[in-house]
């Protein structure tokens, strides 16, 4: 599947269900999800400088009635845990989409020790893991992903792994 | 030794001279001294939330708040051990240029909640000029109480977004037994947003 296919797919249904923010750290995976909600005009785009202010920005939207999505890739996992305290303590529903680095086909060693680690942060902190590896896999798992969080109120990862979307060449 | 003046502001009597109308504002306050404040003076308000951890998520959250409810104005109270925990919020603040968003930093030089540890802004580091170099377009910092009634005027006469650094002076915040359940918390807020 083409990025701009499966793209495609997770922006119509986020943007289905009203999600209108959606907050970023730039990466290759995120790029095109990122302009398809920067051209629509039912969403807009938030560049962060930090990955942990988009828990706090998704958080800050649902306390008027908005819904925002934090994209992400797999390193900046590691900069969301303490925040995430908000999303437990407060039962906030939280999405969060992270596109992977430092597994399955990866050449950088540095992207190995957080892109392992990925699982386990997230799960230590309450947050639900969701991965995708196949392509007949993503469309259910992007429905489960926002009946999970924005339905049901948990906190979510959507995880698209490096098999799913192939790994960058050095 | 940085150029700041000693501030005579007292903290406990800030937020109520410069917010006249807080029911005006959707009010955030970011964890520590700034959520005891802001908690004593509005008496735990349905349009207030307060942070008891989570440090550095006030502005960001407001940011959110902003975004997501452009007809109405926010207000977040944080600490300057808070903001520097994610200072780059400023810049993302800067970038998305929300025209509802007020920032108020209580700058005490220290960490008061974990027993007055000396903090950068007791030493070189000035927030405001940190802002202004983010981006922020209205800028202001205060240090003495005459300066109250300029800043006031300031939260409500400049462009958004806008940051008051308020220097003060060292000291407890106010003591007020606070909900600690933000799950609560958040449903009560949140109810109160929808009748609004």
């Amino acid at each position: 599947m083409a990025r701009e296919d499966w793209s495609k797919l997770i922006f119509d249904k986020l943007a289905g269900a009203g999600v209108t923010l959606f907050s970023y750290v730039p990466d290759f995976g995120n790029a095109s999800l990122v302009e398809m909600a920067d051209e629509d005009n039912r969403t807009r785009t938030v560049l962060l400088s930090s990955e942990q202010e988009g828990v706090a920005l998704c958080a800050g939207a649902d306390l008027v009635g908005g819904r925002g999505v934090l994209l992400m890739q797999s390193s900046g996992v590691g900069n969301v845990p303490n925040m995430l305290s908000l999303i437990q303590s407060g039962r906030f529903p939280m999405l969060m989409i992270v596109t992977m680095r430092g597994e399955y086909g990866e050449q950088n060693p540095w992207q190995y020790p957080m892109g392992q680690a990925v699982v386990p942060v997230l799960e230590a902190m309450g947050i639900q893991c969701i991965r995708v590896e196949r392509d007949d896999e993503l469309d259910q798992a992007v429905e489960s992903a926002i009946s999970a969080s924005y339905v049901a109120g948990q906190g979510v990862a959507l995880i698209l792994t490096q098999k799913f979307f192939g790994a960058k060449a050095f | 030794m940085a150029d700041f003046p000693d501030s005579t502001i007292d903290r406990k009597t800030l937020f109520p001279q410069l917010f006249p109308h807080p029911e005006n504002y959707l009010l955030l306050a970011g964890l520590a001294g700034t959520a005891k404040d802001s908690a004593a003076w509005t008496q735990e308000a349905d349009n207030l939330i307060t942070l008891g951890g989570a440090m550095g998520a006030a502005v960001s959250m407001g940011l959110g708040m902003a975004l997501a409810a452009p007809d109405r104005q926010i207000a977040v109270m944080t600490g300057d051990g808070e903001l520097l925990m994610n200072v780059g919020v400023l810049a993302t603040v800067a970038s998305v240029m929300p025209d509802n968003l007020t920032i108020v930093c209580v700058d005490n030089g220290q960490h008061g909640e974990t027993g007055g540890q000396p903090g950068h802004t007791s030493r070189r580091t000035d927030l405001a000029k940190m802002a202004e170099g983010a981006g922020v377009p209205s800028v202001m910092t205060i240090s003495s109480p005459d300066e109250i009634p300029a800043a006031t005027k300031f939260l409500t006469d400049t462009p958004a977004p806008r940051f008051l650094c308020a220097r003060v002076m060292p000291g407890a915040p106010t003591a007020y037994k606070r909900n600690w359940d933000l799950a609560e918390c958040r449903l009560i807020f949140k109810r109160a947003f929808s009748a609004s």
